[in-house]
């Protein structure tokens, strides 16, 4: 199984992440491609552009912990994730996760498992530009929630209260 | 120990790190977290609400119970918002 795990400031190219991960195998039969999007509006104001702040070390931890824990949930191929950091400008892409697999269960759960952790504990933050003013992005419950579908009781839930 | 803060934990403490050494009484992370507190308005701001911010022990997550001895780095920071 492949991993491919990356922090970067500039846009990335999901076609040619993917291809890059399936080129030249004949073992996958499925592949799920994510890209999270910088909308242009939120709650109605327009977004001028968003800052992805990280906790450097931390955050390449956290991030290939969770692709292992992937791996050990689902019969996976290839993983690729790509986080941008620094200063994103409305349509412009921010997350990028691919995940390869025989079968297309695999792939689509460890996909869902991925950017549902990402969300919630991965040290990453947002913060908006809006035309007069920021603010940093607060967590979504809904996020917290879709989270917590794959805790098993000794995880990391208590920790977050 | 090395302390870092990130996003508005940060912007309201008004460093992104620092070097301290607390007092032996304190020996957790929430022990800790009030002994910032008192330390400043700076510090008070941050930890007003001490339920919301998360803490991590040389990078990994941990309770606000988490023992504080033999930590290099703790950092502190709101609930994240990535991905």
């Amino acid at each position: 199984m492949s991993a491919v795990i990356r922090l970067q400031n500039e846009p990335f190219d999901a076609a040619r992440e993917q291809a890059a991960l399936t080129c030249g195998r004949d073992d996958i039969g499925a592949v799920v491609t994510f890209v999270g999007i910088c909308r242009g509006s939120e709650a109605g104001l327009r977004i001028v552009a968003m800052t992805l702040e990280h906790y450097p070390g931390m955050a390449e931890t956290e991030l290939a912990r969770h692709v292992e824990s992937a791996q050990q949930r689902w019969r996976l191929a290839g993983v690729t994730v790509v986080h941008r950091v620094g200063r994103i400008l409305p349509g412009e892409p921010i997350v990028l996760v691919v995940t390869a697999a025989a079968h297309r269960q695999g792939a689509f759960a460890a996909a869902e498992f991925l950017m549902d952790y990402l969300k919630t504990r991965a040290p990453f933050w947002k913060r908006i530009e809006y035309a007069d003013s920021t603010a940093w992005v607060a967590p979504r419950e809904s996020d917290a929630l879709s989270a917590d579908r794959w805790s098993g009781p000794a995880d990391m839930r208590e920790a977050a209260e | 120990m090395k302390l870092r803060y990130f996003a508005w934990v940060r912007e309201r403490v008004g460093k992104t790190e620092e070097e301290i050494d607390p007092p032996e009484g304190i020996t957790t992370v929430a022990e800790l977290m009030s002994w910032l507190t008192a330390r400043g308005e700076e510090y008070a701001h941050a930890f007003e609400n001490p339920k919301v911010v998360r803490a991590a022990i040389d990078q990994d997550h941990v309770r606000t119970d988490a023992a504080i001895a033999g930590a290099r780095e703790i950092a502190f920071f709101p609930p994240m918002t990535g991905g």
